[in-house]
């Protein structure tokens, strides 16, 4: 404790000259209770990219193994055996991005009319208790909805939903082969179950913001119900992009739920009745008892990739929304 | 310097001190009297090792033992790393991984699991019988149907179902998984050399579950299916469970006593490190797919009170201890291996001199 205290002395000191520079640069008016305050914000934010930066380094670091032993090529191989200690990460990055796209198909236009029905037309009687249950949705926990997946999705998709979708399109290689209950699809499902609240709630906020002299405007030329709601779609659309991929976000990086419906295959297969695997399940799935110090690499090079999928999806998006954006204010100018 | 801004500067150097010295500080073995070690690794004998932990500590209030269920994998890379007192594992550490201990490791067998192998033929009234090489040949792919005429040879006044075969694995790596393939390396050249064993291997074909709820859900949702899980799972779930053919050619039901007589019929061939692998043991009543599961100790102890402790716990485990494992459905050591195990304890030491003359 002697120890301790005497430590303390010296770094104040030397903080003495610069502490007084800090303060004048953070806050001109040279409020100390400003200084601590902005400070400690400019921490805050300091903290969250150091952090980001540190988890990157440390997943980098400890994947080093499967990187010199693989390089590029883990990207596109797909042998997954590790038994013989080969790796390979395609069939990963296939499940997580069909099931998270088959999630979106299913979700965002019904997310989107829920909103709009919710916003538009609903009498706040009516809106209110149905808002709070589309929001309670997304407080289940995921195991619940994997273990409702396996008992009542599964068997729903193998035998009531599965064969008429397999007697019209079984023509293309979307619905072929064995129905178990157990794949792509019932893992999309569930993820658009999952992903629809969040989706939403955003949406919901994204149209009450839209200014209700557009509406009036709108209706005042003679529009339609219909015809108003695409404008205020269209100046919503920003917005909405941003939910979707907000929803995106979260189907990617939900594990337990897919895990237990999606039936672990690491395999690329085009029909959505096959079993898939998604990168998030399989960490999930192999962590705990993966021994060689390769194998565990391995893993830690999907999680690398997660991290990596999710960043370009936000950029494209963000990059999207940018240029969205920028046509409706040009479009209005 | 303001005043107000040198007494956070002066809060904030502290409190990191003090984080600094509870960190690099040893975690004291004992305090106020109380012994504490702490364990970690499989899951599979998690449910009796918490029942030996409550029940020790009625007897023993002055040892506090921890257990973390982390996984076999864990355990072992814990106890390599010394971060815990002992490991536990389902599998015998193998000959590469032991070389990266930084001491001796002596590997104390508990008690005895075994994977069963489950179905859901509705119509089905009896239990299905299995030979070794049709159990393989259905993981391998190659008998994909029910009404196949060796599943009948093995079942002749049963009638099976004109069905496709659906596989039903664990996803996750498992100890399970790792005993399964084991049996299935021993009784079958083809799936030795296409698949191999381990805690996850690259499946011929089936669906993926994760744990034994998983693939328990997943068989009794679906018709046709067939899988493998732990014993105890599956009898406490009242699932139906199939026969299999031993090296004897008895057709052997998965049972406690079955299983330590797998384990007895291969005690005479134990090495010297107890690392054994039980699967299709000879005894003409042995049930072919059992596994010890272990507990992973530093022969030579660094702490004389934690060492004591540990042996004493270790001792009680492998003899009073047995009798709570038949309830929880794990079988009991036989006797012969208990007398191995004894050696082993009496060989733990703290500064050369054992802990239990």
């Amino acid at each position: 404790m002697k120890n301790a205290q005497t430590e303390t002395h010296a770094p104040v000191a030397a903080y003495g000259a610069g502490a007084v520079r800090w303060r004048r640069a953070l806050s001109p008016t040279g409020d100390v209770g400003d200084a601590i305050f902005r400070s400690a914000l400019f921490l805050c934010a300091l903290l969250m990219i150091a952090l980001l930066a540190a988890m990157i380094v440390a997943m980098a670091y400890r994947a080093r193994l499967s990187f010199a032993e693989f390089g590029l090529g883990f990207l596109w191989s797909r042998a997954w055996n590790p038994v013989a200690g080969e790796f390979g990460a395609l069939p990963f990055i296939y499940g997580t991005v069909v099931s998270s796209l088959v999630a979106l198909v299913l979700s965002v236009p019904l997310s989107i009319g829920v909103a709009i029905f919710l916003v538009e037309q609903a009498p706040k009687k009516i809106a209110r208790p149905i808002a709070f249950l589309v929001d309670l949705l997304a407080a289940i926990p995921s195991v619940v909805y994997g273990l409702w997946g396996i008992f009542v999705l599964a068997p729903f998709v193998r035998e009531e939903l599965g064969p008429p979708l397999q007697r019209a399109f079984g023509w293309t290689p979307l619905f072929q082969g064995t129905i178990t209950g157990i794949g792509m699809l019932t893992g999309g499902i569930i993820l658009a179950i999952m992903i629809t609240p969040i989706i939403s709630a955003v949406v919901r906020d994204v149209l009450a913001a839209v200014p209700m002299t557009q509406r009036e405007a709108a209706l005042a030329l003679g529009a339609t119900k219909w015809e108003t709601t695409r404008v205020v779609l269209a100046n919503g659309a920003p917005g909405i992009l941003g939910a979707v991929i907000l929803g995106l976000g979260r189907a990617i990086g939900e594990t337990m739920a897919v895990t237990m419906v999606i039936g672990n295959r690491p395999q690329i297969s085009l029909s959505l009745f096959d079993p898939a695997y998604t990168i998030a399940s399989v960490i999930a799935n192999e962590f705990t008892e993966a021994t060689g110090d390769l194998y565990l690499s391995a893993l830690i090079e999907l999680g690398l990739i997660l991290f990596l999928v999710t960043f370009v999806i936000n950029a494209l998006a963000r990059l999207l929304v940018w240029s969205v954006a920028r046509r409706t204010r040009s479009a209005r100018a | 310097m303001s005043h107000a801004f040198k007494g956070v500067l002066t809060a904030v150097l502290l409190a990191t001190s003090l984080i600094f010295q509870a960190c690099s500080g040893q975690r004291g073995p004992v305090d106020g009297g109380v012994v504490r070690l702490q364990g970690a690794g499989a899951t599979f004998p998690n449910p009796l090792y918490q029942k030996w932990l409550s029940e020790y500590a009625k007897t023993n209030p002055n040892v506090r033992i921890d257990y973390q269920s982390i996984g076999s994998g864990g355990g072992i890379k814990q106890i390599e790393a010394r971060t815990i007192d002992f490991g536990a594992t389902d599998i015998p550490v193998d000959d590469q991984e032991l070389s990266n201990f930084p001491r001796e490791i002596l590997h104390i067998p508990t008690v005895l699991g075994a994977v069963v192998l489950t179905y859901n033929l509705p119509e089905l009234k009896e239990p299905l019988r299995f030979s070794p090489e049709v159990i393989a040949d259905i993981f391998l792919g190659k008998i994909r149907r029910w009404d196949d005429a060796r599943i009948k040879a093995d079942n002749p006044t049963v009638t099976l179902p004109a069905a496709d075969i659906t596989v039903v694995h664990r996803s996750d790596g498992s100890g399970t998984t790792a005993v399964f393939t084991d049996y299935l390396v021993k009784i079958s050249p083809e799936w030795k050399e296409k698949v191999g064993t381990g805690t996850s291997v690259k499946w011929p074909l089936g669906l993926g579950a994760k744990g034994n709820e998983g693939v328990t859900g997943q068989i009794k949702q679906t018709p046709n299916t067939i899988g493998y899980v732990e014993l105890a799972y599956a009898v406490q779930n009242k699932l139906p469970v199939a026969r299999i053919k031993n090296r004897s050619g008895n057709y052997i039901e998965p049972t406690l006593d079955s299983v330590t007589e797998a384990a007895a019929e291969s005690a005479a061939n134990m090495p010297a490190d107890l690392r054994i692998s039980i699967t299709d043991a000879a005894g003409a009543a042995a049930y072919p797919i059992a596994s010890y599961t272990y507990i992973l100790v530093y022969k030579e102890q660094e702490d004389a009170a934690k060492g004591k402790a540990l042996v004493d716990f270790l001792w009680w485990a492998v003899h009073d201890g047995q009798r709570f494992a038949r309830e929880l459905q794990y079988a009991p050591l036989p006797e012969t291996v208990v007398r191995r195990v004894e050696e082993k304890l009496r060989s733990i030491t703290f500064g050369g001199k054992p802990l239990r003359p």
